[in-house]
């Protein structure tokens, strides 16, 4: 399966090409250009698919696949960093979402970014964005995935920052870069400790069950704790600060500075799962080597999930709900890994996780895209400049509608069935968990029909517009539907979220679970009907509540709010925990460590270096003078020099 | 100084004699080399100096070695030496005052920096 290198070339080349034509191009031509190589992966990737899955298995069990494996620089005898392609089930499907997803990111800005200044830019970093994203999923060995780790979020700083005369999204997409960029050193520390006592950096060397490679680990501790343990915990805080979990979430309601399409793409389907992807890629090695770090992704999981909830509940900006709530979705597939078990039924978690993971983009990627089409309408972010927009956007009401009933998990849409499978797996690991899980999807489905009504309910748009006097400013024109370009991707990423739901209602066709699963062998999902009704019962009490609240304009919210007013400004403001790192940063970080290494370097070593030219140069200055040039002075000295030696030999 | 009165008609004049005038035309080289700030008058100065060592030489030669001719050679070679040396130096400065205009020794200080 050779081919599988165009995957990652053609994207390559395609940034490779756009950037360096950049403006020399026609704005539609690297438009086109791009979405049409894109195009070409994604059948590459689906044919790719196609073949894994039907002709790799041996055994039952989907084998590993390398399909192609090149030594790049050998360290000793057993370390070397090796680039090449795994295939597996996981990186086939994960393939699969990023090609789909980028795909209708593509065709979706052809007409959202057209007219922009750097629409040319924009392609070409959507091309590199994909390109890293494949080539961090095929990766064969931590390294590997290391680099294109570094450029994912290389990209996503590039592409947040892309409107960079706004400064908001320059120091948006600075934080992004920083936080994230934190969190990849303990995942570099964590890959150092862990190839140093492991000798290798392969997955399939790592991941195998009976591996003798922790051998020379075993009994290594530090502070308390296995080396492995730290090593795995670390790589975990690289997954973390990548996925937003708490307390490296910060970076993510920031980073919807950069333009919609760019957010669907890049913080909400692919890149932000990257951590995800990284635990359960070494999930073998959580579950048998390091079960007690596991067990902490399940805690930190939980906490992200309902903290993240909790705020979405509360803000007024469009793509800040959608992003909280991405951080809560993420947290889902979190718990669901470190509550998994490995054989069999006990795989639940892990399987639910990778589905939650695939179904998420699809209805999420859409919840963004749509938000695109709404604020391309209405040229605003604000929940109070929307209202009544079902009219005016049939199209992306619908599908939006779609994706909310998705992602509160309404049968038979696709959402249902993947967050269904995570609430069993948590209630199996322990009722509290589950319960929080419950409570947590009870809060999103509140806050997305919150969101939903808000937009597409309540008051009208128009009678807003007007109250607010917007006509000033140009904006008052009645919304409209966005055209083919945009409307297209909406409704096919509804029907793929519509499709995955209804075959899942299908019990002959092959579900998720029979492609992938923690063992590579079939897993058959069976609907817990105990967990399913009893959540389907919470998520319409919810979504009913929602309705009362906000679909027509009623003074129930505002009670609420002042009843609960601390709990609401601690919300809005995100309980003050980007306050607390301006704080931990400006206040003791930036006064107590760096302000006095800055006076030490300032004062003590550049004044030493200071002190060594400012000697040197007064003793030349004075030196200077012994050569005036003068050949008569000269002959002087040496006159002088010669009586002296001769009256020194004279007299002794 | 009484030998030196009464040997000075009988054609014997001693070698300190000799020595006092080469020492003092050498250090009048010295002090014109020093002093002068003209180069043609340093160059002069140098003449001297170099005539001193020549009376030297064939002084040495005829009370230390009669019979020997090595200091006198010696000194016709100084002689064509100082020749030679002379001319160069002119073509030195008659160039040295073409590019400055000047063959003042105080002002050829260029090179110090």
């Amino acid at each position: 399966m050779q081919y599988t290198l165009l995957i990652l070339a053609l994207p390559l080349l395609s940034f490779i090409f756009l950037g360096l034509m950049d403006s020399k191009l026609k704005a539609h031509a690297s438009g086109l250009f791009g979405t049409c190589i894109l195009g070409a992966i994604t059948i590459l990737s689906y044919f790719t698919a196609f073949q894994y899955f039907t002709t790799q298995k041996i055994d039952g069990v989907y084998q590993k696949v390398t399909a192609l494996q090149t030594e790049w620089i050998r360290f000793t005898e057993y370390l070397h960093i090796d680039l090449g392609i795994l295939l597996d089930p996981i990186s086939v499907m994960m393939l699969v979402v990023i090609t789909t997803v980028s795909l209708m990111v593509h065709i979706y800005s052809l007409s959202y970014m057209h007219g922009e200044k750097g629409f040319q830019r924009y392609y070409a970093f959507l091309s590199l964005f994909t390109f890293s994203m494949l080539g961090l999923v095929v990766a064969t060995n931590i390294f590997q995935m290391y680099i294109f780790w570094e450029l994912v979020g290389v990209s996503s700083f590039l592409l947040i920052g892309f409107y960079y005369t706004k400064p908001s999204a320059v120091a948006a997409s600075k934080k992004a870069f920083i936080v994230t960029r934190f969190a990849d050193l303990f995942f570099l520390i964590g890959i150092l400790i862990l190839s140093f006592y492991t000798k290798t950096f392969d997955f399939k060397e790592l991941t195998t069950v009976d591996t003798n490679a922790f051998a020379s680990s075993t009994g290594v501790t530090f502070l308390g704790y296995g080396v492995i343990s730290w090593a795995m915990a670390g790589i975990f805080i690289g997954g973390a600060g990548k996925s937003a979990m708490f307390p490296l979430q910060i970076w993510l309601p920031d980073a919807m500075e950069g333009p919609t399409p760019v957010s669907a793409l890049i913080h909400a389907a692919t890149m932000v799962v990257a951590g995800v992807y990284l635990v359960a890629r070494f999930f073998p090695v959580y579950y048998f080597q390091t079960p007690e770090v596991l067990h902490g992704v399940a805690y930190i999981g939980a906490f992200t999930a309902l903290f993240a909830a909790v705020i979405a509940c509360v803000q007024t900006d469009i793509k800040r709900v959608l992003a909280f709530s991405t951080i809560s979705q993420i947290a889902f597939m979190m718990v669901a890994l470190g509550v998994s078990g490995y054989e069999g039924h006990e795989g639940t978690g892990y399987m639910a996780s990778i589905f939650h993971l695939f179904t998420h983009a699809m209805f999420k990627a859409l919840l963004f895209l749509g938000a695109g089409s709404v604020i391309h309408a209405v040229h605003s972010n604000e929940i109070k400049d929307m209202g009544g927009l079902r009219k005016y956007m049939p199209i992306t009401n619908w599908t939006f509608f779609i994706a909310c009933l998705a992602i509160a998990g309404i049968p038979p849409f696709s959402g249902f069935f993947s967050k269904d499978e995570i609430l069993s797996a948590s209630y199996e690991f322990s009722p509290y968990l589950g319960g929080i899980m419950t409570f947590v999807a009870a809060l999103t489905a509140f806050y997305m029909f919150r969101l939903y009504y808000s937009i597409f309910w309540g008051k009208d748009y128009t009678i807003k517009a007007a109250e607010h006097g917007h006509d000033k400013h140009g904006h008052g024109h009645t919304p409209h539907e966005s055209p083919l370009l945009m409307s297209f991707p909406l409704v096919f990423l509804a029907a793929v979220t519509i499709l995955i739901g209804i075959v899942h209602c299908i019990p002959t066709i092959p579900h998720f679970g029979e492609f992938i699963s923690s063992t590579g062998e079939d897993y058959h999902i069976h609907i817990d009907s105990t967990i399913a009704i009893m959540s389907v019962v919470i998520a319409s009490i919810s979504i009913l509540v929602a309705t009362l609240m906000y679909k027509k304009p009623s003074s129930t919210p505002d009670k609420l709010e002042k009843a609960f007013k601390g709990l609401h400004v601690a919300a809005s403001h995100r309980f003050y925990i980007d306050e607390v790192y301006l704080f931990i940063t400006k206040k003791i970080i930036f006064n107590n460590v760096s302000r006095p290494i800055a006076w030490f370097d300032r004062h003590v070593i550049d004044a030493t270096m200071d002190g060594f030219a400012s000697i040197t140069h007064w003793i030349s200055n004075k030196s200077k003078d012994f050569q005036s040039g003068q050949v008569q002075q000269y002959a002087f000295a040496f006159l002088l020099g010669t009586l002296i030696i001769t009256a020194i030999v004279i007299l002794l | 100084m009484g030998d030196f009165i009464a040997n000075f008609g009988l054609g014997q004049v001693p070698i300190t004699a000799y020595l006092g005038v080469s020492l003092i035309m050498f250090f009048s080289g010295v002090y014109g080399f020093l002093t002068r700030k003209s180069l043609l008058m340093i160059l002069v100065a140098v003449e001297l100096m170099l005539n001193a060592v020549d009376i030297n030489f064939v002084v040495f030669n005829r009370f230390l070695f009669p019979g020997q001719f090595e200091g006198f050679f010696f000194a016709l070679f100084t002689i064509a030496i100082a020749a030679c040396e002379t001319a160069v130096a002119i073509a030195i400065i008659i160039n040295i005052y073409r590019n400055t205009s000047s063959v003042q020794v105080g002002d050829l200080d260029e090179m110090k920096e």
